[in-house]
């Protein structure tokens, strides 16, 4: 059929279109601002970060350690009842290099955004992070990293709690 | 602790928001819309002759048919109260002394929610005619508020 | 199961455009109209309607599906919204199908819309909100950190190189110069102005993502006896599948798409494929960066693990080749208005299947292909099989 169709509809605009008042537009805004309940589980992750712990949680069932925390297990969907602490190290599951932020601004020095693999979880659980101290060329998948905490007074309960992962110093 | 125990220590929320902010075009049928009332104080709609419909705002589909729509015709300026509502409560959750006035007017078959003006609460009814204000010509941007409101004829 | 027999009878697509000028329900009716021609038919025959958009955020309307509704035809009619992320597109044939398979519905009207544009200043900003709020956005994450942190867990697991992955965008835009509906359709890219573009997140560049477009795409689904009355050249849903995998992103193997692997064994099961690498003449995986369709042709048994971007070296995925990979131009070459995109796909094989691609044709009179999304948290594969 598309051999059969000269013309597809549809009516591309420049942005001199709208800088020009070609067409007629307006702006808006969805104004959404919320208070989202921590829950349980993330509600005590966050509490343990406060004391400087990452925390997990344990299935009974499946042997499994899952970060963050959860009440339910996603594979026998039974509930999790043990929390465990977990080291504050891990290893580089995977990383980038980027050069824009969130609302696509560039930046010069590359955020270095990682999946890492907490030590005392089940192998492939991480959770998301920057990496920190590093010189961006030389962070590499299966890198070990420590968490660099801020100081007890200022933590707040918050995976901001965790400043970045840096390189971790073997001795 | 037991499993659906909240930790007292644990944060109890987490604030924050949806960065949402949109540009909306106001589209094919939007744009002659809204320039023909800010350029020639008209309404218009389109009809769809199969279907005996007009549709206000005009749109370039009929959603009954999907056919096409490129009749567009003059409704004029006088449409009539379907429904109407009193609001002693400003947006931001105050109290007015004076009710706004805000209505369905029924235009072609379809019709447009505006405020009404020059009208008190206990002169309103279902059913009368009223009639569109526009803003001074030069003043109009192509928008839903180049109409002030209606007012009774 | 009895389950009866669905065809794809008509297909409609707007242009993909980096701005239009319509609004979403306005470019919702032009896909729905041009299906509705192609095959003789109008609001008369269809019984029920299907649409497909992606986030709410985008178009900027919240309840975007009940406001799209009218330029989508649902006017007094049984109608649902689906939506599953950047699996919409896919998903929403697979929910028309069963409307039709399970008996229900004769005729079925399929859209899929998208108008990223409206998100204002940049589309991007809308991805923030599909992390976690607690545990991840207040690390002020952007959409490309998913992808990136994905493709280089892919490359580094398979040894893949960067220059094999840029074929992958080379030749869907090459492919797309000859779809009349492309936003960055291009014969003249080479794998060198993929590597030199400007990087965004290591290892994503400028060319290996698609572009934020607007669109929207249209079907028409029929039960066997209407088929029969309306054309002579049906082209048939042979199998479906669907799968979603953890939410729970950083606990999964980011190097293979599991689910994807589980939505393709559904659909091949239903088809009656054995050995899909055989029996699926072109495939249209979904490629919102180009290693996506390379880890997608994987998760569909299409290629071995860390193979796939060989297919793209020897040929084998070329227009010309044994198995044509995205020949409409994918996402990367037609554009990517999310759920549009991918219902993009379904429409391509639908032409393809009857021969009517146009200059985009696959030669060999191809008899199968396979269309297939992904999305919601990087995690839902959807999976459909059509064949004439």
């Amino acid at each position: 059929m598309t051999a059969n169709i000269k013309e597809f509809p549809g009516t591309p605009l420049s942005e001199q279109d709208f800088a020009e008042g070609n067409i007629l537009f307006n702006y808006d805004e969805l104004r959404g601002h919320f208070a989202w309940d921590t829950g349980i589980a993330i509600g005590r992750y966050l509490a343990a970060l406060k004391e400087g712990i990452i925390l997990g949680a344990r299935c009974t069932t499946c042997r499994k350690i899952v970060v963050p925390p959860r009440i339910v297990c996603e594979w026998c969907f039974r509930p999790m009842h043990e929390y465990i602490p977990l080291q504050d190290t891990g290893t580089v599951n995977t990383f980038s290099l980027c050069y824009v932020t969130w609302d696509v601004k560039r930046i010069e020095e590359p955020e270095i955004p990682a999946v890492i693999e907490i030590d005392g979880a089940s192998p492939l659980h991480g959770i998301m992070h920057m990496l920190g101290e590093v010189d961006p060329p030389k962070v590499h998948i299966g890198m070990r990293v420590q968490a660099v905490w801020k100081p007890a007074e200022e933590r707040e309960g918050a995976v901001t709690d965790i400043l970045y992962f840096r390189p971790l110093q073997e001795v | 602790m037991t499993l659906l125990e909240r930790d007292p220590k644990a944060a109890p929320a987490w604030r924050g928001e949806l960065p949402v902010t949109s540009r909306y075009t106001f589209g094919l049928a939007g744009e002659r819309f809204f320039r023909a009332i800010q350029e020639e104080g008209r309404i218009l709609g389109t009809r769809c002759d199969g279907c005996a419909r007009t549709y206000v705002p005009g749109t370039i589909f009929c959603e009954r048919c999907l056919g096409e729509l490129d009749k567009w015709v003059d409704v004029g300026k006088v449409g009539e109260v379907h429904t109407y509502t009193l609001l002693y409560e400003a947006p931001d959750g105050s109290q007015r002394e004076t009710p706004e006035i805000v209505a369905f007017v029924r235009l072609g078959d379809g019709g447009l929610v505006h405020r009404l003006g020059e009208v008190e609460p206990e002169a309103l009814a279902i059913g009368m005619s009223v009639q569109a204000v526009f803003k001074p010509i030069a003043e109009r941007e192509g928008s839903i508020l180049d109409i002030v409101y209606f007012r009774p004829i | 199961m009895s389950m009866r027999k669905v065809a794809v009878v008509g297909a409609g697509m707007t242009k993909f455009v980096r701005r239009a000028q319509e609004t979403a329900k306005e470019l919702s009716w032009q896909a729905a109209h041009m299906a509705l021609e192609s095959c003789e038919m109008t609001m008369d025959d269809i019984e029920a309607v299907c649409l497909g958009t992606a986030p709410d955020s985008f178009d900027g309307i919240h309840m975007n599906g009940e406001y799209l509704s009218d330029g989508a035809g649902a006017w007094r009619k049984p109608f649902m919204r689906s939506y599953v992320g950047g699996g919409t597109g896919v998903f929403v044939p697979i929910q028309g199908w069963y409307h039709v398979a399970s008996g229900l519905f004769d005729v079925v009207l399929v859209v899929a819309e998208e108008k990223m544009s409206s998100y204002y200043p940049h589309a991007q900003a809308a991805f923030l909100t599909i992390f976690d709020h607690t545990t991840e956005r207040p690390l002020k994450p952007n959409l490309l950190w998913i992808f990136a942190l994905e493709m280089n867990r892919y490359m580094s697991t398979y040894g893949i190189r960067k220059e094999d992955i840029a074929l992958v965008s080379v030749q869907h835009k090459r492919n797309a110069a000859d779809h009349p509906c492309a936003l960055l359709g291009d014969p003249n890219i080479t794998v060198e102005d993929v590597l030199n573009s400007e990087t965004l997140a290591w290892p994503v560049q400028r060319y290996d993502v698609s572009p934020v477009s607007d669109g929207a795409v249209a079907l028409v689904l029929a039960a066997e006896h209407v088929t029969k009355r309306v054309t002579d050249k049906p082209v048939w849903i042979e199998g479906v599948g669907w799968n979603l995998d953890t939410a729970h992103w950083t606990n999964r193997d980011l190097a293979y798409p599991r689910y994807v692997e589980y939505a393709a064994r559904q659909a091949y099961e239903m088809a009656g494929i054995k050995e899909p690498r055989k029996e699926i003449h072109i495939a249209e995986p979904y490629d919102p960066f180009d290693y996506k369709a390379l880890h997608h042709l994987e998760g569909l048994q299409l290629a071995d693990r860390g193979q796939a971007a060989q297919l793209y070296v020897d040929g084998v995925a070329a227009r010309d080749g044994d198995m044509p990979v995205c020949p409409s131009g994918g996402l990367l070459g037609v554009g990517n208005p999310i759920a549009a995109a991918g219902l993009m796909k379904i429409a391509e094989l639908f032409w393809q299947l009857r021969g009517e691609a146009g200059e985009r044709q696959v030669p060999g009179q191809p008899k199968r292909g396979l269309a297939q999304a992904w999305g919601d948290l990087m995690q839902v594969g959807t999976v459909v099989i059509m064949g004439r």
